[in-house]
């Protein structure tokens, strides 16, 4: 999903650096706020951010002869909300754009949007949901984060379509038959990659649910009883 | 413990390795990445009319030393999740060992549990 440095016109870098620099100042705002206020999350955080890390640089091989890469996020998404996920996803991509050339300064807006805010909000709204539903939480985790994954991409196909119309700007057909273009790179490689991140992410919180669930808890992730429920003890 | 979780997740791993497997032996795939494709979509789109407005500041010179730094990237990622997850499962241990209370219920539940 990283758009490369230098691939979307000046106009584009800047309409997506303006979407995406409100939400990351909100999150640092709110980031600074909830640790000032609970410094007993900071580990979690670390390890919703390092969990990024090593999702995003796992270049894996696809059904469709390419590789691509997890995004990580569903799991600072669920637990600490899109905003905060967003500064996380800032701080991987300005690091794999610096040493890495994976990724651009130019296209940093453009990237943050997809990876760092689109994909955290459409898993923090699929957890919202799947907890109302009351269905099994491994499952909402993994749904989450898997189309959270997938969203990413399909943001990223959605600013390229944007940026490269097929016969010129404001073309609506055209921006469809680039978006169909843009979508045949990104959206079917994506498919195993964002089932492997949603088991993934699955595991990661029954590992925390085993040895930290209080701080789920306070974050209001899950309730004490689900918590109970879910490590099979007696409620 | 149930490790009913883990199971799954290295079913769907091994699904995901077997798939490679049989799609590197049978086709030719290049297994470039898929985030510099796009390149080639805009060449095709726009006729080869547009220039990249930037050039990454610095690039890895060469190959392996990109897999070297991403290589880095997921084990610095990999070591903090590690060291945090490891940290608290010996403290909840220390703490039930020398029997210092967490939550009275909690870990009541725990025992009958065990």
């Amino acid at each position: 999903m990283h758009i490369m440095e230098g691939f979307l016109p000046v106009f584009w870098c800047l309409v997506w650096f303006a979407v995406s620099i409100p939400v990351v100042v909100f999150g640092v705002y709110k980031m600074n706020k909830l640790v000032s206020k609970k410094r007993e999350i900071l580990p979690i955080l670390a390890v919703a951010g390092a969990f990024i890390f090593v999702l995003s640089s796992l270049k894996m091989p696809s059904v469709t002869g390419s590789c691509s890469h997890p995004t990580g996020t569903g799991v600072g998404a669920i637990i600490f909300g899109p905003a905060i996920t967003a500064v996380l996803g800032t701080i991987v991509l300005i690091f794999q754009a610096l040493f890495l050339a994976h990724g651009g300064l130019t296209t940093l807006g453009a990237n943050v949007f997809s990876m760092g805010i689109v994909g955290p909000v459409v898993s923090y709204l699929i957890y919202k949901a799947g907890m109302k539903a009351k269905i099994n939480f491994y499952f909402i985790v993994f749904l989450a984060a898997a189309f959270g994954d997938w969203a990413t991409y399909i943001t990223t196909s959605t600013e390229l379509a944007f940026a490269f119309p097929a016969g010129g700007i404001l073309n609506f057909v055209g921006f469809f038959s680039s978006f169909s273009k843009f979508l045949e790179v990104f959206a079917i490689t994506q498919i195993p990659l964002a089932i492997i991140e949603g088991a993934v992410s699955a595991l990661l919180f029954k590992y925390v649910i085993e040895v930290k669930s209080d701080i789920l808890v306070e974050m209001n992730v899950l309730t004490e009883s689900l918590v109970r429920k879910i490590r099979g003890l007696a409620t | 413990m149930s490790r009913k979780l883990e199971f799954i997740v290295i079913a769907i791993i091994l699904i995901f390795a077997a798939q490679f497997f049989y799609m590197s032996s049978t086709t030719h795939a290049e297994y470039g990445g898929a985030d510099d494709k796009p390149a080639g979509v805009i060449d095709q789109i726009t006729g080869g009319a547009y220039k990249p407005i930037a050039k990454p500041i610095w690039q890895p010179p060469s190959d392996e030393i990109e897999s070297l730094l991403f290589g880095l990237q997921a084990a610095t990622g990999a070591i903090i999740i590690g060291y945090f997850l490891g940290y608290y499962r010996a403290k909840n241990n220390f703490e039930s060992d020398f029997g210092i209370q967490k939550d009275k219920k909690l870990q009541r539940d725990e025992k009958i549990q065990t």
